[in-house]
């Protein structure tokens, strides 16, 4: 059953990640790529790792969409395709794409995987335990770190936001 | 891990999802698409961290708190990446590569 509601979401992810590289129309592109990171959640949420699935829903599925459907409803015309791409360097990226996919799956289907049996739910307990202690498993650094650098973006974000608009009424 | 599916299935479709999103940031030409072809290409990473933790060192917490590090990044990387777009888009009234040749004027 479990396998089932992996592949038809493999499936809906990969099918979807496609239309979002192949369609002309910017705006369609980004619903697309809505499904590949609701498709993902269900993945997170099959793998038994109920937080993250919960992260991506809200921070992808949520923030992170909101974001560029506001960026593409600023700066495009919607139902306008965008630019056609040339058939060579479609072909190019194709072939590259292809080849190094090749070399990726050939190295994954001959390595020896040494996998366990056992069955572990990553609960948030655990995750927030391992987040926030300072011992062998502790992430308290990271965590930390992380936290600097979104006050930094956010910072940053409202400098580029606001710096670039007072150079253009100087010229 | 997911009853009855291998690894190697997983990394199969996370390595699909990789090159999709290859594919889309080589041949796109709008800033915003390349943006979404990058966001493909990390959500695959996360999957990936995620499914040798779990398959691999089941007693670990390493690749799942690396995952929700890559999401945290990726939330970041986007939202600078929108302003810069925006700014562009306000000097050269285009989002395309093209157009974009230099950052300081």
């Amino acid at each position: 059953m479990e396998s089932i509601m992996f592949y038809i979401l493999a499936g809906i992810v990969l099918i979807a990640a496609f239309l979002t590289v192949s369609t002309t129309k910017i705006y369609r592109s980004v619903l697309y790529l809505l499904f590949v990171l609701l498709g993902i959640a269900g993945i997170y949420f099959l793998m038994d790792y109920d937080f993250m699935g919960a992260v991506q829903l809200s921070v992808y599925a949520g923030g992170v969409m909101v974001l560029f459907v506001y960026v593409v409803l600023l700066t495009e015309k919607i139902g306008e395709p965008v630019r056609k791409i040339a058939f060579f360097r479609r072909v190019i990226a194709a072939v590259t794409a292809l080849s190094l996919m090749g070399l990726a799956l050939y190295a994954i289907w001959n390595f020896d995987f040494p996998v366990g049996s056992q069955k572990t739910p990553t609960t948030v307990n655990k995750v927030g335990e391992a987040l926030l202690s300072y011992g062998d498993n502790g992430f308290i650094l990271p965590f930390e770190v992380i936290s600097i650098l979104l006050l930094s973006v956010m910072v940053g974000a409202i400098v580029i936001a606001k710096s670039k608009k007072a150079k253009k009424e100087e010229l | 891990m997911i009853e009855g599916v291998s690894i190697q299935m997983i990394l199969t479709f996370t390595t699909l999802l990789f090159f999709i999103g290859l594919y889309g940031f080589i041949t796109r030409t709008n800033l915003i698409s390349i943006l979404i072809s990058l966001e493909l290409m990390l959500n695959s990473e996360a999957i990936n961290f995620i499914a040798i933790n779990k398959y691999v060192y089941p007693g670990v917490l390493q690749g799942a708190i690396f995952s929700l590090f890559i999401i945290a990044l990726a939330a970041a990387e986007t939202a600078l990446a929108l302003a810069v777009i925006l700014q562009v888009y306000k000097m050269t009234k285009s989002v395309d590569v093209k157009e974009v040749k230099d950052l300081k004027y």
